[in-house]
């Protein structure tokens, strides 16, 4: 059967692929809507199958996800396919590659608008491996999405706005928050004021934040981290600790605190395996992220390739919806996005620049690991290993590092890892962390050999 | 002080060069414009075969480089050194009859070789498909992790004296009348009382910097990773046809199965072969080649999910032949390069080789097949 | 609406929606699998389908994603060992 090719397709169906999904099918385009979960909303507005209903307390912005759900309806849904690759050419046409269990499926545009997100970012601390601590977002996704505690007395830490509306969620659900522990002071960014005060809903929403952890008299500490986790079969209690400027432990400020589940973040990294498989220019973010390159138009350095959301920068869910929105403007073949959308996107890059300048991981966590720190979870690398390949086996570059150690060698390809990995493979050479080493990943999902063997179905327009 | 021999590359050619060099009590320096291992060494599969060569130089420095290697993992080791044998299969009758002829020219070359029959191929490899015609196998295979053994060898050197300096290109020669001296490179000159190129598939760039010619040229390879899994497969396990790929011209796209365990617990899927210079995006046509050939030799690998992919240049040459020895035409220089997909397994002769050259000593193999000046006249300067 | 799966022996309820990981948190299950080199307990970290620490055996078919798997009702889910499928080891 003969496909013709969607006019876009997009992948990532968070703020930004939605935004950009109900800009491009507004433009006249025919337009195919892709991502791994199985409802709309991405990360931010997680949810079970129906409506926000039961979560409504817990989201923000409701009113911007039913207009964007309606305004992308009449794209074509490929919800719970898993994006393993993604290649071809503005010239040749693209094709979107994905996996839904043991069915592949590939889409084929002539425009491609990648949307794919962030997830924690992460730093090791002894026993994070503990069953019991998560990742902030996955403490979120549990509560968001399924109505799931995952602890009764939780202790929330790392860096980041971001660990408020977890703390918030938490406490409002009835689970004890014994403290939330930021590790930096972010008072300072009244000193931004300047770039914060154009989106002072921004403001107003960290600012329910604050006023919920009180009302819940939840502890909140800054200058301070959770430096270590400790239990048997599950985590227990936590190490936390004063930090100097650097992140180094404060001698003798080490407490501990008892819990039974840990909700950590520091910030985001972008997924950037779809846009690096097709070769797209990336550069160094305020945060320390890698992310994509993009021009007035969300366009990346490969011609028909958009990038909106977190992948290009990250800032939150307003300058997703924003720079999405551009994106499917751009990808419709629609000549320019209104000058009104164009200065809320720079207001809102500007309060995420803020919000970054004030929310720096800082090299002194690599203080906290002993030499037995698992450093890689998948394949049990100890920062001890790292090092060797480093000071011994003559590693230059985190790429080195990892194969001479194994570290980001497993399951999950260094998506957890790799940010430690290159931190400590700076470390060890003097230079910046080579992010762009540890973020290739050809094969994007994985896929099994009789799928990948077998012909695919190919889906496209009539 | 300039060194004695100066090594350019360290891919694992390079390193075992400068671990055997510096054995021998040379001063050794080992430039490379990258990392440890950061060329094909970095790409490849780590075997070290002779399953895959029919008699002639190839398999004489083969078998050389098989007993060398099973000395390094011993005086040097920690690079995951496995004998744990090859198991050539064929899938129809004329295939395995052509196979069992080769095995017993094989053999008379002395390479240690076992026929089975179909029907005993399940106790060598219980998964294997039960469709296939017999094989053959090859306890002298072997295999290492070959960025682990580039590292080791070159830290076994550094502690022989021997300099190690990454991140450093080769930008020209130094030359005493026709004489090289040392290099020029991105860190200054280097003189040194002989050059070694031991750049892999970049060796006919360095050669043509001396003005000589030797033919390298890129041949594409891709590899898929499984998840890690239990011993699966016990031996490096591949189809006939893959001795035939190995020593085509044809440019096109050529695969065979060629499926391995390895000591991480991932199963490693070859081999490809592609001549498109050093284009290095993903063909999906390629993978789902691979794939296909993969599950048809182990059909329990069909829900085995693949999480990585990677690719490298294998350096060929046109008489598929390495290229080894001293360089009449630039006296002073060495060349060591052109490997193709058996560099990791021919490095231990190479480095060996190119040492006793060095030393003055006869070589252990006659080196006439392996000569640089071999393809053609020398260019102009 | 609630139904439920059967884990390592014993009934696990769960909710219109929820994934296998949910329901096994829900149900004051924190780990179902062991590490391959250590033997350490792992169960959800990232709970989005990043890290797969949650790999879970469910309707014999071993290394799914438990914070991605649907729970379904009268699924056969087990923890796993390793690698998960050491029955075939040779
Ligand atoms: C898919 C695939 C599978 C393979 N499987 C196997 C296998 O199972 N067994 C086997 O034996 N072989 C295998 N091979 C082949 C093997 O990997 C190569 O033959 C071998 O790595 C060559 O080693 P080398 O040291 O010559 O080259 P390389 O490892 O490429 O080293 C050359 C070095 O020279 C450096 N260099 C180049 N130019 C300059 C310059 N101007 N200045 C400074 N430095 C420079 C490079 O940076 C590089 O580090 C495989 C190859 C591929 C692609
Ligand atoms: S908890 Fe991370 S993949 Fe499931």
């Amino acid at each position: 059967m003969a496909t013709s090719p969607y006019d876009v397709a997009v992948v990532g169906a968070g703020p930004a692929g939605l935004a950009a999904a109900a800009a491009a099918l507004a433009g006249g385009a025919r337009v195919a809507l892709i991502d791994a979960g199985r409802q709309p909303g991405g990360q931010y507005w997680r949810h079970r199958p129906g409506d926000l209903g039961a979560v409504a307390d817990l989201h923000h912005d409701l009113g911007a996800f039913r207009r964007l759900v309606a305004g992308a309806a009449g794209a074509v849904r490929h919800f719970g396919q898993h994006v393993w690759t993604v290649s071809g050419s503005a010239a040749d046409g693209f094709t979107v590659h994905a996996v839904a269990g043991d069915a592949e499926t590939e889409v084929p545009a002539r425009r491609l608008v990648l949307a794919p997100g962030a997830y924690d970012r992460q730093v090791p601390f002894r026993g994070w491996d503990l069953p019991g601590v998560h990742t902030a977002g996955g403490a979120q996704a549990l509560l968001k999405g399924h109505e799931v505690l995952v602890g009764r007395r939780v202790v929330v830490g790392g860096t980041g706005p971001f660990l408020l509306p977890v703390a918030a969620g938490l406490a409002a659900r009835g689970a004890r928050v014994a403290g939330v522990y930021e590790a930096n002071r972010p008072a300072g960014w009244i000193r931004h004021a300047g770039a914060v005060l154009p989106v002072a809903a921004k403001l107003t929403e960290g600012a329910g934040y604050a006023a919920a952890l009180a009302r819940h008299r939840v502890p909140f500490h800054t200058r301070q981290a959770i430096v270590a986790a400790h239990g048997g079969d599950a985590v227990e209690a936590v190490t936390v600790a004063r930090l100097d400027h650097d992140w180094r432990i404060v001698a003798g400020s080490e407490r501990v605190v008892e819990c039974d589940a840990v909700a950590v973040g520091w910030g985001f990294t972008p997924q950037l395996e779809l846009p690096l498989a097709l070769g797209c220019a990336t550069r160094v973010d305020a945060d320390g992220s890698l992310v994509v390159e993009v021009d007035e138009r969300q366009t990346t350095s490969v011609p028909g390739v958009h990038v909106a959301g977190e992948a290009c920068g990250v800032g939150g869910a307003a300058l997703a919806v924003a720079e999405g929105s551009i994106a499917g403007v751009a990808a419709a073949g629609v000549t320019s996005a209104p000058a009104s959308l164009r200065r809320r996107r720079r207001a809102l890059r500007r309060f995420a620049a803020a919000m970054h300048a004030v929310h720096p991981v800082r090299a002194g966590w690599q203080s906290w690991l002993a030499d037995d720190t698992l450093v890689c979870r998948c394949e049990e690398v100890s920062a001890g290993e790292v090092r060797t390949a480093l000071d011994e086996l003559g590693a230059t570059d985190v790429r080195t590092a990892k194969l001479l150690s194994r570290a980001g060698m497993g399951w999950c390809q260094g998506r957890v890892c790799g940010y430690a990995t290159a931190c400590l493979t700076a470390s060890c050479t003097g230079t910046a962390p080579d992010l762009r080493g540890v973020s290739e990943r050809p094969i994007a999902a994985p896929i099994s050999l009789g799928t990948l063997a077998g012909d695919p179905g190919h889906i496209g327009q009539q | 002080m300039p060194a004695d021999v100066l090594v350019i590359g360290a891919g694992v050619v390079g390193a075992a060069t400068a671990w055997y060099a510096a054995r021998s009590g040379h001063s050794v320096t080992v430039v490379d414009r990258g990392p440890v291992a950061g060329g094909t060494t970095g790409a490849g599969e780590g075997n070290i075969l002779v399953s895959d060569k029919p008699p002639g130089a190839e398999l004489d420095l083969a078998l050389l480089s098989s007993g060398l290697w099973r000395d390094l993992a011993v005086e040097v080791g920690g690079f995951e050194f496995d004998p744990k044998g090859g198991l050539v299969v064929a899938a129809t009758p004329p295939g395995y009859e052509a196979l069992v002829s080769l095995a017993s020219s094989q053999s008379g070359a002395g390479v240690e070789t076992v026929v089975v029959p179909a029907g005993e191929l399940a106790e060598h490899e219980p998964h294997l498909t039960p469709s296939l015609a017999g094989g053959v196998l090859y306890p002298g295979d072997a295999q290492v992790q070959p960025m682990l053994a580039a590292a080791r060898l070159l830290r076994a050197a550094r502690a022989r004296g021997a300099t190690v300096r990454t991140g450093v290109e080769v930008t020209g020669f130094l030359r005493s009348g026709d004489r090289v001296v040392g290099v020029r490179t991105s860190a200054g000159d280097l003189p040194a009382g002989a050059v070694v190129n031991a750049a892999g598939t970049w060796g006919g760039d360095i050669a043509s910097l001396a003005g000589v010619d030797v033919p390298v040229l890129p041949r594409r390879g891709f590899i898929l990773v499984t998840e890690p899994l239990p011993r699966l497969v016990r031996h490096k396990v591949f189809a006939a046809e893959y001795v035939a790929n190995v020593a085509s011209d044809d440019a096109d796209l050529q695969t065979s199965p060629v499926v391995e365990g390895t000591e991480s617990g991932t199963i490693l899927i070859g081999a490809s072969r592609e001549r498109v210079g050093y284009d290095r995006t993903l063909s999906v046509r390629v993978l789902r080649a691979l794939a296909a050939q993969a599950v048809a030799l182990f059909p329990v690998l069909a829900d085995v999910k693949v999480i990585r992919t990677y690719r490298g240049f294998r350096p060929y040459c046109p008489d598929h032949l390495p290229v080894i020895g001293p360089d009449p035409r630039a006296p002073g220089l060495f060349h060591a390069c052109g490997h193709e997909g058996a560099g990791i397994g021919l490095a231990a002769a190479t480095g060996r080789l190119i040492a006793q050259l060095l030393g003055e000593e006869p070589p252990s193999l006659d080196l006439a097949p392996f000569r640089p000046e071999r393809f053609g006249p020398v260019v102009a300067p | 609406m609630s139904a439920a799966f059967e884990f390592d022996g014993r009934e696990v309820a769960f909710t219109d929606g929820q994934t296998v990981g949910a329901a096994l948190v829900a149900a004051g299950v924190r780990s179902w699998r062991t590490t391959r080199r250590e033997g350490r307990p792992r169960g959800i970290f990232c709970g989005i389908g990043v890290c797969f620490d949650c790999l879970v055996t469910v309707d014999d078919v071993p290394n799914q994603r438990a914070c991605l798997v649907p729970a379904a009702a009268g699924a056969i889910v087990r923890s796993q060992e390793g690698d998960g499928r050491g029955h075939l080891a040779v």
